[in-house]
């Protein structure tokens, strides 16, 4: 089986978010990019299939050069070979867009997306290229399985959880729970540095929207504290001052 | 015109429907219309016209929820109806049809929007970035637009209509996917829904001390949630981790119990009106994002809190 898993290059989680140029722009300076956290299960799960059902792994990425350290990487784990579309992702539906056309040209019996990109927080990816493709589109699972050429999911609803099967080709987002991810080995490191990294141009897609602006969440005052033997008094006050419980 | 898709919750309008609508029909200045899959309850439509619905569509013929016909069905009913701008609750459901919708109607689409438009040059919404650590005020180019609001942001706004019921059919097409099972936590508020949330993190010690927590969430009618280590450990479900990589949420309050406040987990709950930090070490980073604090052993506060939640 042919898998294509969608990855985007995101800030390291534990990186403190400021804008530059008038708050114009993500300020990158000494940031530590990494594989958006979601797409990171998605990769491992992508890797436990063809174990199992024999087949290959791809990775795609729409980003510009300077994400090909963290598409090595995705090699190292274990992906055969990826492919970089060269363009700065705009936005969801450009992304989305770059990638249906690679997967119409290649065809793929599986794609797999994160839930969603830790930065920019779409969530759009898995049912976006659903569309494009006219394919199923199964979001936010947390059990991924191929049975009898059918994809069975377990995936996450609002309020509960969900057992499906779809046909194939199908595509689906990775929920935490999923797998667990997995470090590269040596072994891997040295096998990613001469896996084929193909990089190809990007096509031409309507403008759907444009960043003008960003803005920081608005620091707290500072904490009222409330003494620890008196703790009650926190439920009095949250009720009769701050009136936000009954 | 403007319109919304109010999702369907067996047979109930939920808050962040009405939310929907009330953003609608602000944006509009007028009433709107809204698009639903499968027959609500009696007396349903009624709220939606309490906040500015003057016509229902009820799409009838599809038996279970299909990402691929939900959307496809949808898309129809908006062309036929002339919605140029969709207004839809960004809930799990709506991540799985509207970026098709947006597809199937060349719309621009902005998901996790939290305020209302700027429309005094084009339209400009202001959407959460960054998993909570940020903001972004973006442009919808398209002539079409799909606005997807999460839960909790915008205010229910009335604007009492008479709502007329229109039922219209789909085509017999055959689903790709199939529903084997659905298993939902009955009694349970949802977390993303929850306006009060009372979590925990490794302060608890165990997972056997939560009893404490779920007693004082069940007095305040609030949500359980738990830090990524807590949920890593296994000492509770996944779906209650909260943080950048676990659910975002914005409720009303936010209790957080012997949680440290790292900066993925501030970036999770960082929206919520009210935040709470109990926890014994004064240093812990929660207690700069916090409204209140309490120093101290969460064994020792946890009693006294419950305590107080029961004298009304």
């Amino acid at each position: 089986m042919k898998i294509l898993v969608c990855m985007s290059v995101v800030p390291d989680t534990t990186t403190k978010i400021t804008f530059t140029d008038n708050n114009t722009q993500f300020n990158s300076q000494g940031v530590q990019f990494i594989i958006n956290p979601y797409d990171e299960l998605s990769l491992t799960k992508a890797l436990e299939l063809t174990e199992k059902n024999g087949g290959t792994v791809t990775v795609a990425t729409v980003g510009l050069a300077d994400a090909d350290a963290v598409i090595r990487k995705a090699l190292a784990i274990g992906a055969n070979d990826a492919i970089r579309i060269n363009a700065e992702p705009k936005d969801g539906q450009f992304v989305a867009e770059q990638i249906a056309e690679h997967i119409k040209a290649n065809g793929y019996d599986m794609v797999l997306t994160g839930r969603e990109s830790i930065d920019y927080n779409g969530g759009q990816m898995c049912s976006l290229l659903g569309a494009l493709l006219s394919w199923p589109s199964v979001n936010v699972c947390t059990q991924i399985d191929v049975q009898d050429g059918k994809a069975i999911f377990e995936r996450d609803i609002d309020g509960g959880r969900q057992n499906i099967s779809s046909s194939l080709p199908v595509v689906a987002s990775a929920q935490k729970d999923l797998c667990e991810p997995r470090i590269p080995n040596m072994k891997g490191i040295m096998a990613a540095r001469t896996k084929p990294l193909l990089v190809i141009e990007a096509v031409s897609v309507e403008n759907s929207s444009t960043y003008s602006l960003f803005e920081s969440p608005q620091a707290k005052q500072a904490v009222r504290l409330i003494d620890a033997s008196q703790a009650g008094q926190l439920i009095d006050i949250l009720r009769n001052e701050a009136k936000i419980i009954a | 015109m403007t319109g919304i898709y109010a999702e369907n919750s067996e047979g109930i309008f939920k808050k962040s429907v009405l939310e929907a609508a009330s953003y609608a029909s602000k944006i509009q200045n007028g009433p709107v219309t809204a698009i639903c899959v499968g027959k609500p309850k009696d007396g349903e439509a009624d709220k939606l016209a309490k906040y500015g619905v003057n016509k229902l569509i009820v799409i009838e013929g599809l038996d279970f929820f299909d990402a691929q016909l939900y959307a496809n069905a949808v898309t129809k009913t908006i062309e036929n109806s002339g919605i140029k701008t969709l207004v839809i609750a960004n809930t799990y459901e709506a991540k799985s049809i509207a970026p098709r919708i947006a597809v199937g109607m060349n719309a621009s689409l902005a998901t996790n929007v939290i305020a209302y438009p700027d429309m005094s040059n084009g339209f400009t919404v202001k959407r959460g970035v960054f998993s909570g650590k940020g903001f972004a005020y973006v442009k919808l180019e398209k002539a079409n637009k799909i606005v997807a609001i999460t839960p909790n942001s915008t205010d229910l706004i009335e604007n009492n209509q008479s709502i007329s019921i229109e039922n219209t059919a789909t085509e017999q097409i055959n689903a790709s996917t199939q529903i084997l099972s659905t298993s939902k936590s009955a009694g349970k508020i949802p977390l993303t829904e929850a306006e009060v949330v009372v979590s925990a993190g490794r302060g608890m010690k165990g997972p056997e001390n939560w009893i404490m927590v779920e007693e004082l969430a069940d007095l305040l009618g609030a949500a359980t949630a738990c830090s990524k280590p807590v949920s890593d450990m296994g000492w509770r479900p996944h779906n209650e981790h909260v943080g950048q990589t676990g659910i975002t949420i914005k409720p009303n309050l936010y209790i957080a119990i012997g949680i440290s406040g790292a900066i993925q987990h501030l970036a999770g709950v960082s929206s919520s009106k009210i935040i709470v930090a109990i926890n014994k070490d004064p240093e812990a980073p929660f207690f700069k994002a916090a409204d209140y604090g309490i120093v101290g052993d969460a064994f020792e506060i946890l009693p006294q809190l419950i305590q107080a939640a029961k004298n009304r």
